[in-house]
This record gives C-alpha cells, structure tokens and sequence, in this order.
C-alpha cells in the first residue's frame, strides 16, 4: 500500500491533471464573477456602475443604494410578509410530511401500498393549473394569506425521502421492543423516530424554506393585493418589470434629480438584500443538502 | 376468506388507530390539492359558464381540442416547448457529469471545496433574482455586456435579451450557470461510492487517468443518469413556466412562447377557461406517456429504471 503512493504518475495522467484544474478554474470564474460583480456594483457609486467603471471591486464605495433599499416601503411589506410565509409555510410542510411518511413506513399500516400509488400518480399527472386555481377560488383562499401557505405545504418528494430514510434507518426491532414496553404509535413517532430523524428533517426543512423564499408562482395567481405580496413579486417589479415606484420614497426636488441614478443602484442592491436570508442558512445548505440528496437517492 | 381479511381489517385498525389519525391530514390534503382539480378536467369537454359551475356546464366534446390543434399557436408552442426543453437536457446534463467527473478526480480538498461552494451556490437563488442579473449584466447599453462590447470597439451591440433567435441560448445557459454545480452533486454522491480497489486494481494494470474515467467512473453513474434521464424526459412538455414568463418580452415572444405560459395567459389572464383546462389536459397526457414510455425502455434495455 505505502509503495503504491510513490509510483510516478505517467505524463499523460499528469498533463490530464493541469487540464483538469484548468478547467475547473475557468468555471469558478463564470459563475463566480457575476456575483462578485453584482455585490461590487451595489457598492459604488452609480456614475460609476453607469459608465462601465466597476470590474471587481467597489469604485467610489458607497451606501446610497441600501438607502434607497431601506426607504423602499414595499420591499419591507414583501420582506415581512415572505419571512412570515417561509416559517409558516415550511413549519407546516414538514409536518405535514412526516404526518404521511412515518405511517407509510410501517408495515402496520394497512393502506399504504394503495396511498404510495396515489402520491406517485399525483406526482407525474396533475389537473392543470387552471382546476388547480379553480378549487383555490372556491376554498374562498384566493387573496388570502393562507394560500400562500396551504396549497403548496404538501411536497410528494419529501415525502418519499423521508419514507425512505424512516424505513432504511429505524429498524423494525426497535419498533417491536418499544411496543413490548407499552409504546404507542404516537409515542413511538415523538419519542423515538423525530429524535432520530434529526438530520433529515433538518433537510426537509431547508428544503421548504428556500423553496418558499424564492418561489413567486402561486404569489402571481392567487394574489391580488399589494399588501400581502412576497419579496419575489415586488423583485419582480423592479427587477423584470422595471417599475419603481416615486410614490414610496419621499423625494425633495434634487433627490428626484438624482431618482433615475438610484434606481439603477437600488437593482443591484435589492439583489444583495433579498438573498440575505439564504445567504445566512447556506452553510447548512451545504451540509445537509448533500446528505438529502443521498437519501433521495438510496433505492428501496 | 372475505370475511376473515375484513376481521383482520378491523383488529389492525383498531390496534393501530392512532396510525390513521396521523395520516388523515396530509391526506386530507393530498386530496383537496391533488385529487380535486381532477375533477375539473372536465371543463375541458365543456363550454365553461361560472354561473353554472363545473357540474352543470354543457358538455361540447373535444371541441376545445380541435380549437387548439387547429390554433395557429398550436405548432409553435409545441415546438418551442420541445426545443428548450430538449436543448436544456443536451446542455445541461453532460456539464453536470462533466463537472463532477473533473471535482472528483481533484486531490487538494481545499481547491475541491471552494469550487463546489461557488458552483452550488447560484441554484439558491431564486428565478426573479436570477433574471433580474440577466437583465443588468446581458444589458446592450448599461450591462456589463455592452460596456464588454463598447470596450472591444463593437458599436452596434447585438440584443441578446430583445432577440428572439439567442432566447433558447439564453434560457439554457442561464440554466447551465445556476444548475450545473447542483446537478453534479448528485453525481458526486454516486462517485464516492465507488469501491476503491477498482481504482487500485486499474492503475496496476496502467490504466490512465482518463481509461479509469471511462471504464470505471461512467459505468458507477450510469444509473443515476438513466434516472434523471427518465425524469428529464417526463419533463420535456412542461418546461418551467417561472423562469421562462420572466425572460419573455414583446420581442421574443416567438421563441419563448411555450406550453405553460400560453395555459397561463389563455387560461388565467383571459379567463378562457375551457380552452385553458384543455391545454393543460394536452400537457400533462403528453407528459405522463413519455415518463411511462421512457421507463419501459430503460427498464428494457438497461437495469435501472425509476419505478
């Protein structure tokens, strides 16, 4: 074994080497550039993003698109009302799947090869958006809160991960000898397989969050209401739309002189704001997703 | 035997009672939010009047479906549909493997780590965002793009984002900068499974590096891309309807017109709802036979297969 370490690698695996940390080099600058760029620009000044000055650091630093940022009602409206959907909404979610996929693990649970086929066959065919915005509007939760909340919380995929994981990694013995002594289904669940579970739920929960965040489709047809729109949808203004609002910030003569230069710092900055959150779990993210992704796909 | 299987029934459910109690909700759920718009399936055989409801609205027959295969809009959206999503799948897979091959065969962890935390990194930012940096940095006068061009002396900057023949580049790129590190990540996974006297056995026997990629690395994640093949496929009818609204404009509109945005525009924004629901109906029949049809073959000729 340690004789093996000191063969000399061939000139064709060492040149194959330098191409590949060439090549990997050259990806971590495409895609970390414009992230760079972006946090760069939302730093400067606008004369200076607008002439093409910014490359990879801050020119001119300064903090006037965070102000306009933080004197942008709206985006505060949206920022509340997301944060205020992501927890609800991935709280519920999560709890919603290890509702359905803890009994599926069992084998107890009569039933559950029918419920496994209706989950599967709910993933791959759905009624269409159209029936699905149908039954929204006649639960009376079109415009409401709640649908930003209820229609989405129950997620097939987490479902059959978490299935999964209880089934491959809470050994029926256990089970067996919880009920020997006088344990529950319930109590087995609360006791026993959520302490347990902790890393994957950990996933399921991150997993919902971000897809909460970012999400602005079902925000796009169940809601009308300015007040109750998410960050995503008032993004979606500024950004895709390009419509920034006068009428929220309150400007005197020469600040709307310099409205149009703040508008251009304030996408940039906006940008850097509105992935804070994500920004801040991401270290997690990257913990744990990777575990998720194995355990989506170990095969039963 | 009837009756003995029903016995049994009952003695299972009343031992295990609270199983049932757990497991109604999330299937209350599953059926308000799955199994119910089911039901309005039907508006696509019917002339759909809000005032009568789903139930009572006059049945046309396939009328809506003739309207739609003979729309002039039929043939284009079908295509554009296609064409990204297949475009997107050529792309988008092979940098995925691409990438995960390359990162596993680099020793400096450091090195390893911070490419995966970059490259991993734009798959969590959301559609809006990712479009609205499209638009700042693909900008022809103020982007980043167009200073690029002013800088190498082009004067007439060539409109990536109002063109409608760079629109399916545009999408699958876009795609290819915010998904690929996410993508090999799972073939990462598959990678360190790999027993590693393969690896012995094959450098004693003078395989280079790339004969050990192709003859031991390829064939370790050949089922997960049969899997994600599979689903790709099932897929290929719905491209996803956020990132592709976002990036519409007026003037690529014929390229990037495709299924789900035309259900959305006809459907919700016109309030057609009939011609909406049959669209939709069209979609996700098309859908669900390529995914069956998809596995069948890859149940045939290789031994993975999603279900």
């Amino acid at each position: 074994m340690e004789k093996a370490k000191h063969i000399r690698e061939p000139w064709s695996d060492r040149v194959s080497i330098v191409v590949i940390y060439i090549f990997l080099s050259i990806i971590l600058l495409c895609v970390a550039y414009p992230l760079i760029y972006i946090v760069s620009s939302s730093f400067s000044s606008s004369a200076a993003v607008m002439s093409g000055k910014v490359w990879l650091f801050p020119v001119e630093p300064t903090w006037y698109g965070y102000q306009a940022v933080f004197q942008y009602q709206q985006i505060w409206t949206g920022y509340l009302n997301s944060v205020i959907y992501t927890v609800s909404g991935s709280i519920i979610s999560v709890a919603l799947t290890i509702m359905m996929a803890y009994p599926l693990s069992r084998k107890t649970f009569m039933g559950r090869k029918v419920l496994m086929w209706a989950l599967l066959f709910a993933m791959l065919f759905s009624g269409g958006l159209i029936p699905y915005y149908l039954v929204i509007k006649s639960l009376h939760l079109l415009d409401t809160r709640w649908a930003m909340i209820l229609p989405g919380a129950l997620n097939i995929f987490s479902i059959i991960v978490a299935k999964t994981f209880f089934q491959s990694s809470i050994p029926n013995d256990l089970y067996e000898a919880a009920q020997l002594d006088g344990c529950n289904d319930t109590k087995f669940l609360t006791r026993i397989v959520l302490p347990l579970s902790k890393p994957v739920i950990a996933v399921l929960l991150l997993w919902a969050a971000v897809g909460n965040w970012n999400s602005y489709f079902n925000a796009l047809i169940f809601l009308n209401s300015e007040h109750l729109y998410p960050l995503q949808l008032i993004l979606r203004e500024i950004l895709v739309l390009n419509n920034v609002s006068t009428n929220s910030i309150t400007l005197s003569p020469e600040q709307l002189k310099q409205f149009e230069d703040m508008k251009t710092l304030l996408k940039y900055s906006v940008i850097v704001i509105a992935s804070i959150p994500v920004l801040i779990l991401y270290p997690f993210i990257q913990k744990y997703f990777v575990k998720g992704v194995m355990v989506g796909s170990i095969k039963e | 035997m009837f009756i003995r299987t029903v016995s049994l029934w009952r003695k299972n459910i009343y031992r295990h009672w609270q199983l049932y109690c757990i497991v109604a909700l999330p299937v209350l759920f599953l059926i308000t939010f799955n199994y119910v718009p089911m039901i309005g399936i039907q508006i696509a055989f019917k002339e759909f009047n809000p005032t009568q409801g789903i139930w009572h609205s006059p049945w046309v027959g396939g009328e809506q479906f003739e309207m739609f295969f003979g729309s002039p809009y039929f043939w284009p959206i079908i295509k554009n549909t296609l064409l990204l999503s297949i475009y997107a799948l050529c792309i988008g897979t092979p940098a995925a493997i691409l990438l995960a091959l390359a990162l596993n065969e680099v020793k400096n962890q450091r090195f390893k780590k911070i490419v995966q935390m970059f490259t991993y990194a734009p798959y969590f930012i959301s559609t809006v965002v990712l479009v609205g940096m499209i638009n700042i940095i693909l900008s022809p006068t103020t982007g980043l793009y167009g200073q690029l061009s002013h800088l190498f002396g082009v004067t007439n900057v060539y409109d990536i984002l109002g063109e409608s023949k760079a629109f399916s580049s545009l999408y699958v790129w876009s795609g290819v900068w915010q998904e690929t590190g996410y993508g090999a990540v799972i073939y990462l996974a598959a990678l360190a499974n790999v027993n590693p006297e393969l690896y012995e056995a094959s450098k004693i026997d003078g395989a280079s590096r790339i004969q050990k990629i192709i003859h031991i690395d390829l064939p370790a994640i050949r089922p997960t891309i049969i899997v994600l093949f599979i689903l790709a496929v099932g897929g290929l009818m719905s491209v996803g309807f956020e990132k592709v609204f976002l990036l519409q404009n007026m003037l690529n509109l014929s390229t990037s017109e495709v299924i789900s945005t035309y259900v959305y525009k006809i459907g919700l924004v016109n309030t057609n709802y009939s011609f909406g629901v049959a669209v939709g109906l069209f979609n996700s029949v098309v859908g669900f036979i390529l995914i069956f049809t998809t596995n069948v073959l890859a149940r045939k000729f290789s031994d993975s297969s999603l279900f």
